[in-house]
């Protein structure tokens, strides 16, 4: 019984997206809604199969450059939470700036980027960039910052410096957080890219999906819409299982 | 024995405006002593633990340890808690290693020593009967188990001075009376200092050679007794009379703290 029970748990997020594909196809028939304005799921698929390479070089360019966006994001969150982290003056200090900064749509920072470095790549690995360093930052202060202080005197009567205290104890501590706020961020980051590619680029998915639009080829645009939430999920699942393959011991007791 | 190892004169702290957390504490404690204090909660215990450790400075009095004025935190120190504290994603081995990884001169010889190192660790391990569970991690080990994993923490980079802050205060009685054992065991063999704060009278009694009893706040030292009680003590004598009356007397004094 319980093999029967894992089976289904595991096969169960491939049935809700058969229900949903289902739901989709037999709405748009059942109502018999133009393909122009809501292609059924049948010829969303011919489409992804019809422009499989135009979709396949556009999805490459959006992957790399969110992919280096997240890199970005990902070195600069990273040394900007543990400086933010690893002491409460700045912690106090930036916080409210990086609150503020986050609250401000990054479309917004599309047209200031293409002004800097014209149309293309630069300003959608910027855009990805901007938006995904935010939660890693977060995150990585946070974990440093709520450091039990009873083991910093643990550590303080042996004459441990502040830096081991946060190299020893702080930075393994926030590493859940880390990784937690990777699977956030790479979504982010796809989000960062296709922004800035439906302003301010051509090519990338979002300029695939803005050109096949303003053509009425709706097919294309929703194929375009699979195929960026297809990567994202791919990557968001890649860093949940690097998550728990590095931290798995802050996911105890959860039964794998 | 020697000559006093931890002096206090005339110490006060006062954390804020609040008024004093201790007050006037004058106190010789000698190398190899095992001191404890007993007292109300909130009396400036944890506050005592503090100041000889040196991470607060009195803001009144001086504070000597081993000669020396305290100025900063000490470095010849081991600690406990009430929380084992013990870093979830190092095994209980390598828990048990950290301190040598900090302490100086240990933390520069810690890669070329490593084996040797880790064969102290073992032979404290096996001290307090965790030799088979050096390698799990401290969320599969029961209460007692990393309390055990914590204390051999605080000894393994042999310090001259253990602080233990209530260290069996959540721990059920058996097992408590279990690693009361073990701390008299390795302490018999080692014959560190040991100050330990705990409001338990019969952990006190039983372990200390000397027992500071505390007033409530602002915390002063009411009482000095020391232990008489032969060594090594069996865990038998405490339920025999001598230790009773004895727990008793301290038992009376506490309560007339609490009622003045």
């Amino acid at each position: 019984m319980t093999k029967k029970s894992k089976l289904i748990e595991r096969l169960a997020p491939w049935i809700a997206v058969a229900a949903l594909v289902l739901v989709w196809e037999a709405t748009v028939r059942l109502f018999n809604v133009p393909s122009f304005i809501f292609p059924s799921a049948l010829e969303t698929a011919q489409a992804l199969v019809t422009y499989a390479g135009p979709i396949g070089k556009h999805s490459w360019q959006t992957f790399w450059t969110t992919l280096i966006g997240f890199g970005l994001g990902v070195a600069v969150g990273l040394v900007l939470g543990f400086i933010i982290g690893s002491s409460r003056f700045l912690y106090n200090a930036c916080y409210p700036l990086l609150v503020g900064f986050n609250a401000i749509p990054k479309v917004a920072f599309v047209p200031i980027l293409v002004v800097w470095f014209g149309i293309g790549s630069v300003p959608a690995i910027l855009t990805a960039f901007l938006i995904c360093f935010f939660p890693i930052v977060v995150n990585v202060a946070t974990g440093l910052a709520t450091l039990e202080p009873e083991m910093e005197d643990v550590l303080r009567v042996l004459g441990a410096r502040r830096m081991d205290v946060l190299l020893k104890v702080g930075l393994p501590r926030s590493l859940p957080y880390f990784f937690a706020s990777l699977k956030v961020a790479i979504t982010l980051a796809f989000v960062g890219t296709v922004v800035s590619e439906t302003v301010a680029s051509n090519q990338g998915i979002g300029y695939l999906m803005m050109s096949a639009g303003s053509q009425m080829r709706m097919g294309l645009v929703f194929a375009g819409l699979l195929v960026i939430s297809a990567m994202a999920m791919v990557m968001y699942e890649l860093f949940a299982l690097l998550e728990k393959r590095m931290t798995g011991w802050a996911h105890r007791g959860q039964d794998r | 024995m020697s000559a006093a190892f931890v002096t206090f004169d005339n110490v006060s702290l006062a954390y804020d405006g609040s008024g004093n957390a201790i007050e006037d504490i004058n106190l010789n404690i000698h190398e190899g002593e095992f001191v404890a204090f007993v007292g109300p909660s909130g009396c400036g215990k944890s506050t005592f633990m503090k100041l000889c450790t040196g991470l607060h400075a009195p803001t009144a009095g001086a504070i000597q340890v081993d000669g020396l004025p305290v100025t900063g935190p000490l470095k010849v120190s081991g600690m406990a808690f009430q929380n084992a504290n013990l870093l979830p994603w190092r095994t209980t081995l390598d828990n048990v290693l950290l301190p040598l990884e900090i302490v100086k001169p240990y933390r520069h010889q810690f890669r070329k020593r490593r084996e040797e190192f880790k064969g102290w660790a073992r032979t404290l391990l096996k001290t307090v009967g965790l030799a088979e569970y050096e390698d799990k991690y401290p969320w599969q080990l029961s209460g007692g188990m990393q309390q055990r994993a914590s204390i051999c923490r605080a000894l393994i980079h042999q310090p001259r001075l253990l602080m233990l802050d209530e260290p069996f205060g959540a721990l059920d009685a058996f097992t408590r009376e279990e690693l009361w054992c073990v701390l008299r065991d390795l302490w018999d063999v080692q014959r560190f200092t040991v100050v330990l704060v705990t409001h338990d009278l019969r952990e006190a009694a039983f372990l200390a050679d000397t027992v500071y009893v505390m007033s409530r706040r602002p915390g002063r030292v009411i009482e000095k007794r020391n232990i008489t009680l032969p060594r090594p003590r069996a865990l038998e004598t405490t339920y025999q009379k001598p230790f009773i009356d004895l727990v008793q007397s301290l038992r009376a004094q506490i309560g007339d703290v609490r009622s003045t």
